[in-house]
């Protein structure tokens, strides 16, 4: 958060004081409007969780029940008995953990040889890895199926870390950071005689801490809530992801309502605890770059 | 005269050595890149031509498949579709954005919080928060219809199970996920704007609106047009929201391009066919995107 945290209001209010009535206004229609806004924002996810401790006839009811009675902690208990839960959960975690390490070690690696080690035809590469990013993905997913069919990728969690392990995404972040540190550095280090691979080790990863943590989390999310690719590759029930598995059970139990949000709230929940933990990295990466993977 | 040539030579040796330097550091990535990412790009040129289904191989038929295109009322409609939801979706997500960004730009209590809250969405699985919003938008007891109601509208809309209001329930939903990734673009182009071009402007007497219309939006420019040309993209190609909220229903009304890429291709195997689709998305996206780099290069000059 510290990048957008500095105010340009300040020094206009130094410099002219408006009266003191008319601010206290402002202010007053400011939180007003952000009153608005967070409830706009927040009143799915406080739905979701609500509902999640209904009973299922309590979920839609006229007059709106905006606090569950009783609350129903059992729903919590239930869905593991009626769904993969712990499967899909399992196959998630390891789907996120190997994508999230072969896109942060390729990536950053990548990125040192685009950033630092100069070469014929480096920018020319580098502009095919920035041209694809605005490819959609939707318009190559066919041809790229019928390769993983073919490579018998398809199918197979492979499939998964092959789609999302080597983006242009993570080049391009950790690319944008490295070229912030100073070349002096890397020359200094070089006429010490470290090698190339010293420096990526030794000063280059230890600099580059934020955003490979940016980098990181921000693969560890979208891996996570990966809908499409695991939809087209895997079909085994032993395979699905947390994404897969939820779509399939709403299709399943569509009048479960209560149950469904609680599934809802557990997909949700690792999510929600990594980015409270890390919102910032989250913003400096988003901020740096514009995109996200 | 002989240290010319052995200069130029070691020059060479240091060339081709960080050639292969560099090449090794690209590799692992470049590999794993080129062979998921740009051979695939490459073949859609190729599939496009042809007849293809999973039991047959590929077949030449040149450009039959765009001829079918021009006739198919689907693609039609789909592309319809399509361009229904970016022309709504664009505008009300970078307003939606904007003012969120002005307002958390202010020195007010509790703004960090609200940054942090806005951008949850974004980063929440499309998957649970379609069935909260279909839940939400639920035409009998939902809680929005129940609001509706409430202030007087007796026949509230039918959302996603009515064939007029199913497309704009997904918009409000692009939207309400979008606008706080998009804020975060503005709250950063916001910081880049100096604080004197304020002060300047106060001294000249112009109001809060002239300040915003004189200073903040020329300040933006570069941010708005980035944001502008990402909405354009994200809206042609939208498509887990559609799929997971509708599955493009009731009847066609809310089935968009992608979907029906999907759909050609993963339900009824025809991937020569969807592959020309894909072109004709890829096709739009990319003159779309190249005319507003022209038009933003001629505004700037």
């Amino acid at each position: 958060m510290t990048l957008l945290e500095v105010p340009v209001a300040d020094t206009r209010l130094a410099l002219d004081p408006p009266p003191a009535r008319s601010r206290r206004g402002y202010r007053l229609l400011g939180y007003a409007a952000l009153l608005v806004a967070a409830a706009a924002i927040l009143v799915p996810f406080y739905w979701m969780l609500m509902s999640s401790l209904k009973s299922n006839n309590d979920v839609y009811t006229i007059p709106v029940q905006w606090l569950p009675d009783p609350v129903v902690w059992k729903n919590y208990v239930d869905i593991w008995q009626k769904s993969d839960l712990t499967t899909w959960l399992k196959n998630t975690l390891i789907l996120s953990v190997a994508v999230t390490f072969l896109q942060v070690f390729t990536g950053s690696f990548a990125a040192y040889g685009f950033a630092k080690v100069r070469f014929p035809g480096r920018n020319v590469l580098f502009l095919a890895y920035i041209g694809t990013l605005a490819v959609p993905w939707q318009s190559y997913m066919i041809p790229q199926f019928i390769l993983f069919s073919k490579l018998h990728l398809s199918d197979t969690l492979w499939s998964i870390i092959a789609l999302q392990a080597f983006g242009a995404f993570g080049v391009f972040l950790m690319k944008q950071y490295y070229e912030s540190i100073p070349d002096e550095l890397l020359d200094a280090a070089r006429i010490d005689g470290m090698s190339e691979y010293g420096i990526y080790r030794r000063i280059m990863l230890p600099l580059s801490v934020p955003a490979l943590a940016s980098l990181t989390l921000l693969t560890l999310v979208t891996t996570w809530n990966d809908y499409m690719g695991p939809l087209i590759y895997l079909r085994s029930r032993d395979l699905w992801t947390i994404q897969i598995g939820l779509k399939t059970f709403v299709n399943t139990y569509n009048a479960e309502y209560a149950l469904i949000m609680t599934g809802s709230v557990l997909s949700v929940l690792p999510i929600a605890i990594i980015f409270l933990l890390g919102q910032r990295y989250f913003v400096e990466g988003i901020a740096s770059t514009g995109l996200k993977g | 005269m002989t240290s010319l040539p052995l200069a130029r030579r070691r020059r060479g040796r240091q060339v081709l050595r960080n050639t292969v330097v560099g090449w090794s550091f690209l590799l692992p990535n470049f590999v794993g890149f080129a062979v998921l990412t740009l051979v695939p790009v490459g073949l859609l040129f190729y599939y496009a031509f042809t007849s293809w289904n999973v039991f047959g191989g590929a077949e030449w038929t040149g450009l039959e498949n765009f001829r079918q295109m021009l006739h198919d009322a689907s693609f039609r409609t789909a592309l319809r579709n399509t361009v229904y939801y970016t022309v709504f979706h664009i505008p009300l997500t970078l307003g939606a954005a904007l003012a969120l960004a002005l307002l958390l730009n202010q020195r007010l209590r509790g703004v960090a919080f609200f940054r942090t809250v806005a951008f949850f969405p974004y980063i929440t699985s499309i998957v649970a928060l379609a069935q909260v919003w279909n839940m939400l938008f639920s035409p009998g007891y939902g809680p929005i219809n129940a609001v509706l109601r409430g202030i007087g509208i007796d026949n509230p809309p039918g959302w996603t199970t009515s064939a007029d209001w199913s497309m704009p329930a997904v918009i409000v939903v692009g939207t309400w996920r979008e606008m706080g990734y998009y804020m975060l673009l503005f709250l950063a182009g916001l910081q880049t704007i100096p604080g004197q071009l304020y002060e300047a402007a106060k001294v000249d007497g112009a109001n809060a609106w002239q300040r915003f219309r004189a200073v903040t939006l020329p300040g933006l420019r570069p941010t708005t047009f980035f944001v502008v040309v990402l909405l354009t993209i994200g809206s042609f190609k939208v498509f887990d929201v559609i799929l997971v909220m509708t599955n493009g229903g009731p009847g066609q009304s809310t089935l968009v391009l992608s979907q029906y890429i999907y759909q050609k291709g993963f339900v009824e195997n025809q991937f020569g066919y969807a592959s020309a689709v894909s072109i004709a998305l890829f096709a739009i996206c990319f003159v779309i995107t190249i005319v507003q780099f022209v038009i933003n290069r001629r505004g700037t000059d």
